[in-house]
């Protein structure tokens, strides 16, 4: 496992704030994720000896939690609430939008591996609806032109740092 | 009768021009005043000014919260741990978000006057995944007050110190549930353990006695420590004291949170006059007044009964409007003030239609441990969606309440109540509707009104 040393550091330090290791669980796999996009075999077995549990209790979590992903996502992850209050405020338009955007599906890393785009469970941000998560950051009242707008950004980013990767 | 004035007690300042989430902002304010007195109190005198306020937990279930206090075992010779459920996901709840992106010092002090009151030496608060900036805004507020000395060793000179640690949830409704949110804690999947034994105030966290709060409640205590239960337990309507933060979303002009003494505010004040009443050109058809498990009410139909007021027994006779906003005039109605979560659905939305966007919701989410709601929720789910994308036929409806019918009072924890609740109310109120919805969805969708399946 090749971790940044920051994750590292991270690592040792959220573990003491348990009286029992495996507390650290979810926290280390947030760690992990953050550090290589996504939580890898290789990773599960990590995490298990450094908390002193077998491999199958860090794997059931991995597939448990809908946040924990076992292979790579897009660059940006965009993740559009599907639930009630968005709905009826044309969240499903919203979700449409993003995936003509980029010509892409649900859940797969659109063709120029910028995006993955998921459809997710209530953000709680339903007096703003619709919202959607781009990466960590909220963005409220996501109607069809503001989900344009916010997909040329994107683009537009990328464009930019393409020169440095 | 007009809405009475918005009563902000916990957002009080949370709108306030260049009101901001550090410390010294807080403390300019007059932040951690409560809790520099509170730390020269004895701990049980706190408790009673708890018991004595009457606060009623703002989660969801509305348990008395100094009952669930005085239920802890202190004998035990264990640690006690106070875990702090901002696990904040019933669909239509968005208040406990705000406490943490805007005041997240006003949560640590209600945290902290907790902690010391019961005793507790190490608390957590268990952040929902989604939340991720609200998760380093805690951290920092945490290290800030650390720094200050009004958390972690010698609290304010006092000798007593505690803890507290933000744990990052990822992306599970059921973590809400106060016994699966401890599991979750413990680095194991969330699944509800079964009472008895295991009431967290007995058997919790590590098997040690645990304090398992809401968000909002904990900012309560604060309040509560400030002016006393009396005078906390004066403001509201008996047994539904203080105020509450009630979350609108849906068809209404104005949605958003709002902050009012306990069931002073109709439902009809509230949706009309301080949300600014329907969409131009439509009319409201149904509201769920609690959080999206809550039982659906119907614009229209009417609740009679009696019930007391003061200590005699009189007559009601309500319409949806009419219902004043408190856990117990919506329990008698049938459905649940639960989470505060207000979602309203004019004309222009299918029944059927918003029912399979819950049954998704409560399909995806349950956690899979019991067999009828790991299999009601999903039958629910593919009935719905297959009416609304395939066959529907008049018979659905009585299928669909069937399997709600053997889930709820079957299961391990209030999930497989949560999940059939929506079901058996959206049928009950608006049966027709199902009926025709083969006939119905012939005809042209209409314009602008979103997909919800």
């Amino acid at each position: 496992m090749n971790l940044r040393a920051d994750t590292l550091r991270r690592i040792d330090e959220v573990i003491t704030h348990y009286p029992q290791k495996r507390s650290a669980a979810l926290p280390l796999l947030h760690f992990v994720q953050e550090d290589q996009g996504h939580v890898s075999t290789e990773a599960i077995e990590w995490i298990a000896a450094r908390l002193e549990v077998e491999p199958i209790n860090i794997y059931e979590l991995v597939t448990f939690y809908p946040m924990f992903r076992q292979k790579p996502i897009g660059r940006r992850h965009i993740k559009v609430c599907r639930t009630l209050s968005c709905a009826i405020m044309g969240g499903y338009r919203t979700c449409s939008e993003f995936q003509k955007q980029f010509g892409t599906g649900l859940g797969e890393v659109s063709p120029d591996g910028e995006v993955t785009i998921e459809f997710v469970e209530c953000l709680a941000s339903c007096g703003t609806a619709p919202v959607v998560m781009i990466d960590d950051d909220l963005h409220e009242r996501v109607d069809p032109a503001r989900a344009r707008s916010l997909s040329e950004k994107i683009k537009a980013e990328s464009r930019a740092t393409a020169g440095t990767r | 009768m007009p809405a009475p004035e918005q009563h902000r007690l916990i957002f009080r300042h949370i709108d306030e021009d260049g009101y901001s989430n550090d410390l010294a902002c807080y403390q300019r304010n007059g932040g951690y005043g409560v809790l520099r007195k509170a730390v020269l109190r004895k701990p049980e005198e706190l408790i009673d000014e708890v018991k004595k306020s009457g606060l009623r937990g703002r989660g969801g279930a509305g348990f008395p919260c100094g009952v669930k206090w005085s239920l802890v075992d202190r004998k035990s010779g264990k640690p006690i741990y106070l875990v702090v459920n901002a696990d904040e996901s019933e669909p239509g709840t968005f208040k406990d978000r705000y406490i943490i992106y805007r005041d997240p010092h006003q949560l640590i002090e209600g945290i902290m006057i907790s902690c010391f009151a019961n005793k507790v030496e190490r608390a957590f608060i268990y952040i929902r995944g989604e939340f991720p900036e609200g998760a380093k805004i805690l951290e920092r507020a945490i290290a800030e007050a650390r720094a200050a000395g009004l958390a972690g060793p010698n609290i304010l000179g006092t000798g007593y110190g505690c803890e507290i640690y933000v744990h990052r949830g990822a992306g599970a409704y059921i973590c809400g549930e106060e016994t699966g949110l401890i599991e979750s804690l413990e680095g194991k999947r969330p699944y509800p353990r079964i009472k008895p034994p295991y009431f967290p105030a007995v058997l919790g966290l590590y098997q040690c006695p645990t304090i398992v709060n809401n968000v909002e409640t904990l900012c309560h205590v604060k309040h509560i420590a400030d002016m006393g239960g009396e005078a906390y337990a004066k403001i509201g309507t008996p047994g539904n004291t203080g105020t509450r933060i009630l979350c609108v979303s849906g068809h209404v002009q104005r949605p958003g949170y709002y902050e009012f003494e306990v069931g002073k505010v109709t439902m009809g004040q509230l949706l009309n006059e301080v949300c600014g009443g329907p969409l131009p050109g439509r009319t409201f058809k149904a509201v769920i007044p609690g959080g999206s498990s809550a039982k659906v009410l119907r614009f229209g139909e009417r609740y009679r009964g009696k019930r007391k007021a003061g200590a005699e027994m009189v007559e009601y006779d309500w319409g949806v409007e009419d219902i004043p906003m408190d856990f117990d005039s919506l329990a008698m109605i049938g459905s649940m003030g639960g989470s505060g979560g207000v979602i309203v659905m004019d004309d222009s939305v299918s029944m059927v239609e918003a029912l399979g966007n819950i049954n998704a919701f409560y399909s995806h989410e349950s956690c899979g441990q019991c067999t009828p709601c790991r299999e009601g929720s999903l039958w629910m789910k593919k009935i719905t969606a297959r009416m609304v994308h395939g066959e529907a036929r008049p018979e659905d409806g009585a299928l669909l309440k069937s399997v709600a019918d053997q889930i709820a009072g079957r299961t391990i924890c209030a999930f497989g109540e949560a999940c059939a609740w929506p079901t058996q109310s959206f049928i009950a109120k608006f049966g027709d509707e199902f009926k025709g919805y083969a006939q119905a969805k012939k005809a042209p969708r209409a314009d602008g009104v979103p997909e919800l399946v």
